[in-house]
């Protein structure tokens, strides 16, 4: 669950959007949208922790980000990498699932690469076969979108609403709407000063 | 189990990007080489500042080895993902800060040995100057730790890197080279020995929460 009461960013004394109420449920998609500089990424950077200067109150259950720097380690490849993000999380994947969500994004042939001689594309669905690996039940996601072709963009869409249908939350900054069904939007809005 | 994945990324990192270890030491080589040549003298009193020397040029190189501490996990995002996830950020800042001062600072006290033959010190010394470095470089990589985190976001940071720990710098450097003086002098450096280990025991104690504080500070400016 994930719940906001006033919550407003900052950057300095300039208050980024209105002060927003909002409670999500298990199962909900929830798009952010509004103009560049509107504060999505700053929303999602807050909700995950990372970013601080915030008025109001939020709770979010364990969670999962991705924010637009991808967060694998380049002289690492992408076992090496997932094992990292779990052991970081402090859980323990076997090798069969590390290959099972490998193969569910398509990347199983370039287990063994160092993630830093791939394209944009290719290490976004590594970050993908991330998220499979977690058992988070909320995914702050900051433009997935990006760099992906069609068939990542399908598969994202896929991983979407399985993730919605388990119960999950979605919390997605994007330009692209996304075409999944029972979606609600957010337009975060800029404060007038 | 967690403390040992963890630490085995910090290991495969450093075998991978081994020109991180290998450009400060080469420097660190070069430096004491160019000394020994401008040098041309040995006595009593280019012992001492070869001692002194020794001691600059190891606080210059473990700065030139702390710009790239966390710049590369800046940049790809694993720092965001480790402030965002970790349940302790603190223990992965604290196992960084122990391999670049493994592969810095403890390799530097390893090869000292060397470093003194090029400087012309005299063999009875060489111990002295061992110590006194396996007793200050901790406190090297964990003070400049703190810089580093601070100057993370700043994409030429090398200059002010400098300016925040250089005058961090001084205490070690004053009793580094002071156990060296005092050994020379024939006055024996116990006591500024135990003044390094001391400064190291503060570092150790503040530094990695610092630390983790200055990573937090420089992912809000992002």
């Amino acid at each position: 669950m994930i719940k906001l009461s006033q919550l407003s960013c900052r950057r300095g004394e300039f208050k980024l959007f209105a002060p927003l109420d909002l409670t999500v449920a298990a199962g909900q998609y929830i798009e952010l949208t509004g103009p560049n500089g509107a504060g999505k990424t700053t929303l999602l950077r807050t909700l995950a922790g990372i970013y601080q200067q915030y008025d109001g109150a939020f709770e979010v259950e364990d969670f999962l980000f991705q924010g637009h720097r991808i967060g694998l380690d380049g002289l690492l490849n992408p076992l090496e990498n997932l094992t990292w993000h779990a052991a970081l999380a402090g859980t323990v994947v076997q090798d069969e699932q590390l290959r099972e969500a490998l193969r569910r994004v398509d990347m199983l042939n370039y287990a063994l690469t160092p993630v830093q001689a791939m394209s944009q594309g290719q290490q976004r669905r590594i970050a993908m076969a991330r998220w499979l690996l977690g058992d988070a039940r909320v995914w702050l996601l900051d433009e997935p979108v990006t760099a992906l072709d069609s068939a990542a963009q399908t598969l994202l869409l896929e991983m979407l609403q399985s993730h919605c249908a388990a119960d999950g939350i979605v919390v997605c900054a994007t330009h692209t709407p996304l075409d999944l069904p029972g979606k609600q939007s957010l337009q975060l809005s800029a404060v007038t000063q | 189990m967690m403390l040992v994945r963890l630490l085995g990324r910090e290991i495969k990192t450093v075998l991978r990007h081994r020109a991180d270890v290998l450009n400060p030491l080469t420097f660190l080589f070069l430096a004491v080489m160019l000394f020994a040549v401008a040098v041309p003298t040995r006595d009593a009193d280019s012992a001492v500042y070869g001692g002194a020397f020794l001691w600059l040029i190891v606080l210059l190189t473990n700065m030139l080895a702390l710009d790239g501490l966390f710049r590369r996990d800046y940049e790809s995002g694993v720092l965001e993902q480790i402030m965002a996830t970790a349940q302790v950020p603190f223990l992965f800042v604290g196992l960084r800060i122990f391999m670049q001062w493994l592969s810095g600072g403890f390799l530097i006290t390893l090869l000292s040995p060397l470093l003194c033959l090029l400087l012309g010190l005299p063999f009875e010394i060489f111990p002295v100057v061992v110590l006194s470095l396996l007793a200050g470089t901790p406190a090297l990589s964990l003070l400049g730790a703190i810089g580093a985190a601070l100057t993370v976001g700043f994409a030429r940071g090398g200059v002010l890197l400098g300016l925040l720990v250089l005058p961090l710098y001084l205490p070690v450097l004053i009793f580094g080279a002071g156990v060296i003086n005092e050994q020379l002098v024939g006055v024996g450096g116990t006591a500024q020995l135990y003044w390094l280990a001391f400064i190291s025991m503060v570092a150790l104690t503040i530094g990695p929460f610092a630390t983790t504080a200055g990573l937090k500070i420089s992912l809000q400016m992002q």
